[in-house]
């Protein structure tokens, strides 16, 4: 699914150079899971930006779904985002104007879906996460874990092959924490890859596979002995 | 995705109306008062009777004495009036298609003898007027040839005067006096007020035309003296109207229309040759300078549109582009006070140019918002200027006619809309474009 070999990330001034991301090599099958953890500062949020093209890089090769996006133009790029990768953040980012509808509708406007095809995909996406009955509200209407599951069905919507979570638990009470973990696990069930972005080590215990990020290299990794299954059904299917 | 661009453009709107609001005000004022000074400069520098370019001609002569020109500013131009002897000798020139000789002339005027007498400029002119500067009519017509040489009591009314006089009724047939004389009324006059006034520019570029219109031989028979300018430079005695007829002085106005390049070359060839037997005579002692003017020149020579206009013009645009930069500060801080949303969706797969033209979009959306708004302020600042000049007495200065608004007013609005989008839409736009995705996802 995702193939990065010795890929690093500079950030420049007059001065200094520093590497945020140094010789990162890393290989995530179709359907794993996968845990990003490391302290405060490690390049934990750099290493899931370049993975999901949100940042260019400055050494190395990535290889996406097959295809090698080391070089690609920002429309390309922009394309490669929209297909095929889902962004879940630890403050939600729902677009406050818009309702939850037009929220998870935002990735599907850029693929120029049909409208219809959008609206089947819109309703799907909110019963996977139980909010079809919250379609008109405005995010600032929604509890924290309520828009995080919005946040989820938009970035899951367009059925996307890799699921990016940055602390997607990080802002929600323990309660919510489990329903949103057990949406991710029921994504990955459904043959999603995910790489999650966390403190936590027990949630990141839940996770397939551990990867550890200090000082822009990854130190280490540990598997998991449950393996999530592959089912390979697509995300509309009601969970 | 034009229509979910203008929804979000809507929304966004909705979320920061004071910003909107002041953005809006910017561009609609710069807006306003641009359409406003190129209303007012488009009445000024407009040929009013453009479809007569290649025919319509001021005929012009310089008598003035070798030691002195008639205008010092312009010392290349003849006067712009000719003497009463050269007007009548190439009046009787059979080359023209039509023949204007003309002066402006005081008149009082009583619809009864009861009636209170009325002042109302008016003008002694020959036949042609009516036809060579296609003047419409609302009733009647204009005089014969020979009512010019019988000096035949006949007039003809402007729209207004006929309204003041005989409440807008068809007052053909009916009498008036006339400075202290009976005329009958053979005409009324349309609305018609060519702006600039170009058939007679002393008495005013931009006055209103005559309410009144006499054959021309009441010039003689009344002994009518000009109400306009007589300019005189030689050294007579000009004591009755028969003097100021043989004078030097320069006080008669002369239109020709020609035909024909050929015409007009002709006729060119037959004032050249009177004025060379002129000149042996002791006459037109200056190099030869004997003019057809056609209306364009005519109104550039006399400088109707002054450079101080044009700078107004000038200090217009650059009112708008101070309102245009204060625009792209404002739009700048609403774009960027977004660049969050706009970071979350460029996560989502929006491309820099999607993001481009989503803002873009907004921009001129505020564009044209701020282009209405600046209509409605023209019409306002038109309407104040107006006010400003109100005078009964003399028409406003002109500026009663040069304060319509004009259908072309909304073109350059629209114009100005465009240009407003393109300086102040397109930078802020790309700004927002530009930014990197990244750095808002985790701050929001």
């Amino acid at each position: 699914m995702l193939k990065m070999s010795h890929v690093s990330k500079i950030y420049r001034t007059d001065l200094i150079e520093t590497y945020a991301l140094r010789e990162v090599s890393l290989e995530v099958a179709a359907g794993e899971f996968v845990a990003v953890m490391g302290p405060s500062g490690s390049g934990k949020t750099t290493f899931l930006n370049v993975t999901g093209l949100l940042e260019t890089f400055d050494g190395g090769r990535y290889e996406l779904d097959g295809s090698d996006v080391t070089a690609l133009s920002d429309r390309a790029r922009s394309r490669v985002r929209n297909e095929k990768i889902g962004f879940i953040f630890q403050s939600f980012n729902l677009i406050p104007d818009l309702n939850v509808y037009d929220n998870v509708d935002v990735p599907l406007r850029y693929r120029r879906m049909p409208a219809g095809q959008r609206h089947q995909h819109i309703t799907a996406a909110l019963e996977l996460v139980g909010l079809a009955s919250r379609m008109k509200h405005l995010p600032a209407q929604l509890s924290g874990g309520q828009q995080q599951r919005v946040a989820i069905a938009r970035a899951v919507a367009g059925e996307p092959a890799l699921l990016l979570a940055d602390e997607p638990t990080g802002n929600l009470d323990s309660v919510t924490v489990g329903q949103v973990m057990g949406l991710l696990e029921q994504i990955n069930r459904m043959g999603t890859t995910i790489i999650m972005v966390t403190h936590d080590a027990q949630l990141a215990q839940r996770a397939g596979r551990n990867v550890n990020i200090i000082d822009g290299q990854l130190s280490g990794m540990a598997s998991h002995a449950l393996r999530p299954e592959r089912s390979g059904g697509a995300h509309t299917a009601a969970g | 995705m034009f229509g979910y661009y203008l929804r979000l453009a809507l929304k966004s709107c909705a979320r920061d109306p004071g910003v909107t609001a002041l953005i809006v005000f910017a561009v609609g004022l710069g807006i306003g008062v641009c359409v406003m000074t190129l209303t007012v400069y488009h009445a000024m520098s407009s040929n009013p009777i453009w479809w007569k370019g290649e025919r319509l001609y001021a005929v012009t002569m310089d008598s003035w004495p070798p030691e002195r020109p008639a205008n010092s500013d312009q010392p290349s131009l003849p006067p712009t009036q000719l003497t009463h002897a050269d007007a009548t000798y190439l009046f009787h020139s059979s080359i023209p298609t039509r023949r204007v000789i003309m002066y402006p002339v005081a008149g009082v005027v009583m619809s009864s003898h009861e009636s209170k007498p009325l002042k109302v400029a008016s003008r002694v002119t020959s036949s042609d007027f009516f036809s060579a500067f296609d003047v419409p009519f609302l009733y009647g017509s204009g005089w014969g040839a020979q009512a010019d040489t019988g000096a035949e009591p006949v007039i003809v009314l402007s729209h207004d005067i006929n309204g003041t006089l005989f409440g807008g009724v068809n007052s053909v047939g009916r009498t008036i006096r006339w400075n202290d004389h009976e005329f009958r009324v053979i005409g009324v006059l349309a609305q018609w007020q060519p702006q600039p006034k170009f058939y007679d520019l002393t008495t005013g570029s931009f006055n209103e035309p005559e309410g009144a219109y006499v054959p021309w031989g009441w010039s003689r028979a009344r002994q009518l003296r000009s109400s306009g300018t007589t300019r005189c430079w030689k050294v007579e005695t000009i004591d009755t109207f028969e003097q100021l007829v043989g004078s030097e002085c320069a006080w008669v106005q002369m239109w020709l229309e020609l035909g024909s390049a050929t015409a007009r070359d002709r006729m060119q060839a037959y004032i050249d040759t009177y004025w060379a037997e002129q000149r042996k005579g002791g006459r037109f002692q200056r190099p030869r300078n004997n003019r057809l003017s056609d209306v364009a020149q005519w109104l550039e020579d006399n400088q109707v549109v002054h450079s101080d206009d044009r700078l107004l013009v000038g200090l217009a645009f650059c009112f708008l582009g101070v309102c245009l930069l204060n625009t792209i500060g404002l739009l700048l801080a609403k774009f960027l006070n977004a660049a969050a949303v706009a970071g979350v969706r460029r996560a989502l797969g929006a491309s820099r140019g999607q993001i481009f033209n989503q803002h873009l979009v907004q921009a001129g959306l505020l564009a044209v918002a701020g282009s209405f708004l600046g209509l409605a302020l023209s019409l306002l600042l038109l309407l104040a200027v107006r006010a400003l000049y109100d005078d009964p007495e003399t028409g406003g200065g002109g500026f009663q006619a040069l304060t319509h608004f004009h259908a072309i007013g909304i073109v350059w609005a629209i114009a100005l809309a465009l240009l407003s989008l393109l300086i102040a839409g397109v930078y802020p736009a790309w700004r927002i474009g530009r930014v990197p995705p990244a750095r808002y996802l985790k701050s929001q």
